[in-house]
């Protein structure tokens, strides 16, 4: 055990910025020079990654109990406020940087493929770079303002990333939404830093989460503001209800975007803000119940819309919404190294599912093209039968969808499931009641994520092909620098979840044999120990067994069994209904309709909220400003005319009229001399 | 004696302000302006003997002063008259609203 120094930190975050501002001056100057981008995009993230593990792989091996901050120089010294430009490095944002590098290089290098005909390429590696650079901020800054830098930046470039084929009105409209809505969530964020700051003088995560226990009693007025207001933020960047809306419409941009930015890193940024603060939702256990009450109620509903989608990139859309609700559970019921382990491996086989998703897309795409057919692409009901086409992307997604429905030994099962025990395990003290809900909720979800799983992936490759006679000659499997990222993924999905096989396996009666480590606990310790003491201090010990009997083992045992089940009964359901190509499939009814139109939530926000205050601004724009406050300048500017109009009367022009006037008053001037 | 003086000096400068009011014709105009400052200066030389000999001085200076004007003034009547062959005020109305 040595001590702990990294190396090369700051070239991790300035890598990616280089490659924006290289990437950025091809889109301007020589957009059509390709090999540029070609080249720099893919290899700045592949060498921030390798200096990331080479950092990773020497803090395994040493002691590191404090942070390791490092200010490079002074950013707002005002009074007070001391905030440094100031980079922090310890077990969670490392692990953070691992997933953003790791999966990032990845999709780079998918994005080679996918992107290559389109002519924006350039432009969209900056992008890409642009956003990882300050992902990579928002996880290595040292302070809530830095993380606020990077939380909007990541924000700026998902917009930028979503409305990337802007000519098409509804992406840009999608492009506006989202940035739109995350604005309701960021001023939760400032709110919050402002009551931080005006509690405990500081900003800085170190001196705040030391401050923190001793200024707030537990459960106070102010900690419950404060994380509640941080939750406010998150719900906006992680789409939990009520500002998931925006997450879907996401998907208008391209299909690399939606799994790096909008599945596997962004929108986990509010999971990583809870976790850094677990000191101060350790204080809140209000806030708490809210935040894995609302993550439940996120997971259930987004479950519900994902069973009755046919577009293949809203299926996954919702399924995102739906599994980060998982990480709120994990990290609402205090459970922060749940929260995080499913946060990773989630970035794996989300990651997985969407790059997969693309391929399908690029091959149907390019399918309908040599024929000049105008199916949608993305329809699933245009699908079908592609596992003959398209054998690696077949497999790897399956992997995929067996790590995110919960089967064993894929990563998904172990991180779904020990959320879904935490739940659990937690529902002690006064809000035992709503945790014994919120595990529920969350077995639910679970049962119908991987119902729509299987849906997804039975319309997608199974059955009869419906492309069609001609585009059908034309479907094929995706080139290397495509497939070649979805099996390194594919690997990760299986193997991802072995670094927290917890120690309760070793009690089964088959499966002791397997080897136990709760090696992202043991790390991720230093961070939560701090958190998990508060707790521990003011709550009863942790349940034993589920609200409804079992321990941890059974129901890890169950919830595999549920899984598996629910897999094979979707499949015979889904396998055995004829699905119609999109343009001829009937309009669906019932239930079907409801879910179809993901229950109508954004009609009722356009009837709530969206035109109230259109209505509002049209009325106030009406009345208050063009016509009070117009009215009042146009109406002096009106008076002054007309009072000069009738002073210019004066002006005859005529000398004599003049001369008249300069004897009268020089006659007045007389008078008021001689009396 | 002074008393006479000053109002016919008075009575001689009300009909040059009277001419300039009621007439038209550039010259009549002229003609009166010179009539009141002539009544101004006969009210100089009239006092001059009560207060002191600055009445006189003065006078002569109105006097110079009034010759420039005039030259002036009758080369700007003439540049009018060939403009629109005509002297009457009533057609030079330019310098209103």
């Amino acid at each position: 055990m040595h001590h702990f120094e990294p190396t090369l930190l700051g070239l991790i975050v300035l890598l990616p910025l280089v490659g924006f501002a290289i990437n950025g001056l091809t889109a301007f100057l020589a957009p059509e020079r390709k090999a540029i981008p070609t080249v720099v995009g893919p290899a700045v993230l592949g060498l921030a990654f390798l200096i990331a593990l080479t950092n990773f792989l020497r803090m395994l091996g040493a002691e590191l109990h404090e942070p390791y901050v490092h200010s490079y120089w002074s950013w707002m010294p005002v009074g007070n406020l001391q905030i440094d430009a100031a980079l922090q490095l310890d077990q969670l944002s490392m692990l953070m940087t691992m997933i953003i590098t790791g999966v990032g290089t990845l999709i780079h290098v998918f994005s080679v493929g996918y992107m290559k005909a389109d002519a924006g390429y350039a432009r969209y590696f900056a992008y890409l770079n642009l956003f990882v650079f300050f992902m990579l901020v928002l996880v290595l800054g040292a302070s809530f303002p830095l993380m606020f830098v990077g939380w909007e930046g990541v924000g700026l470039c998902s917009y930028l990333l979503i409305g990337f084929w802007f000519k098409d009105r509804k992406n840009a409209d999608a492009g506006k939404k989202a940035f739109i809505v995350n604005r309701i969530g960021d001023f939760g964020f400032i709110v919050a830093m402002m009551l931080i700051f005006s509690n405990l003088g500081t900003l800085n995560y170190v001196e705040v989460f030391e401050a923190a226990p001793a200024a707030f009693a537990y459960g106070g007025g102010v900690i419950t503001a404060i994380t509640l207001f941080l939750f406010l933020g998150a719900t906006g960047k992680s789409a939990q209800i009520p500002l998931y809306v925006w997450l879907p419409d996401a998907m208008a941009g391209p299909t690399p975007v939606s799994a790096l930015i909008h599945a596997a890193t962004m929108v986990t940024a509010g999971v990583y803000m809870i976790a850094r603060s677990s000191v101060l939702f350790a204080l809140a256990p209000v806030s708490q119940v809210v935040v894995a009450g609302v993550g439940a109620l996120t997971a259930l509903f987004a479950a519900t819309i994902g069973l009755a989608q046919y577009d293949i990139k809203k299926v996954l859309a919702y399924s995102t919404v739906s599994q980060l609700g998982y990480m709120f559970i994990g990290v609402g019921v205090g459970a922060f190294a749940a929260g995080v382990f499913h946060l990773m491996t989630h970035a794996f086989f989300k990651a997985l599912l969407f790059l997969g998703s693309g391929a399908v897309i690029h091959a149907m795409h390019e399918a309908f093209h040599h024929t000049h057919k105008d199916w949608d692409p993305q329809d699933m009901r245009n699908m079908g039968g592609l596992r003959k086409y398209m054998p690696i992307t077949f497999a790897t997604m399956w992997i995929a969808t067996l790590a995110i429905a919960g089967v064993w030994p894929f990563a998904g099962f172990f991180s779904k499931d020990e959320i879904i025990w935490q739940a659990a395990a937690h529902a002690v003290g006064p809000y035992a009641g709503w945790y014994k809900l919120i595990w529920a909720v969350a077995l639910l979800a679970a049962v119908l994520t991987a119902f729509y799983m299987t849906r997804m992936m039975v319309m997608t490759f199974h059955g009869e092909n419906r492309t069609g006679e001609e585009e059908r000659k034309h479907l094929h499997e995706v080139p290397a620098v495509m497939w070649v990222p979805l099996a390194v993924l594919a690997v990760l999905s299986v193997v991802g979840g072995w670094v927290n096989v917890p120690h309760a396996v070793a009690d089964l009666p088959v499966l002791g044999w397997i080897p136990t480590s709760e090696w992202l606990h043991e790390w991720l310790h230093p961070i939560t120990e701090h958190a998990d003491a508060i707790m521990a201090a003011n709550l009863p010990a942790l349940a034993e067994t589920a609200p409804i009997g079992g321990s941890a083992a059974f129901w890890a045992i169950a919830s595999f069994g549920i899984a598996v089940a629910v897999i094979l009964v979707a499949s015979r359901v889904v396998g055995s209904r004829a699905y119609r190509p999109a343009t001829e499939a009937p309009e669906p009814v019932g239930l079907a309709r409801l879910l179809y139109n993901k229950w109508y939530i954004d009609e009722i926000y356009d009837a709530v909220v969206v035109r109230p205050i259109v209505g509002a601004s049209k009325a106030l724009w009406r009345f208050v400003d063009q016509g009070l406050i117009d009215g009042t300048v146009n109406g002096l500017g009106h008076a002054s005319r007309a009072l000069g109009w009738v002073g210019s009367r004066l002006q005859t022009g005529q000398l004599n009229t003049y001369a008249f006037a300069v004897a009268i008053g020089v006659l007045i001037l007389l008078g008021f001399v001689a009396f | 004696m002074l008393t006479n003086s000053l109002v016919l000096a008075a009575i001689l400068f009300s009909i040059g302000v009277l001419g300039v009011v009621v007439r038209r014709n550039a010259i009549i105009l002229f003609l009166c302006i010179e009539l009141m400052l002539n009544a101004v200066n006969l009210a100089f030389v009239a006092l001059s003997r009560a207060v002191g000999i600055e009445g006189q001085v003065f006078v002569f200076f109105v006097m110079a002063v009034a010759a420039a004007e005039a030259a002036v003034g009758l080369a700007i009547v003439i540049s009018i008259f060939r403009h629109s062959e005509t002297v009457d005020l009533k057609n030079f109305n330019l310098l209103r609203w």
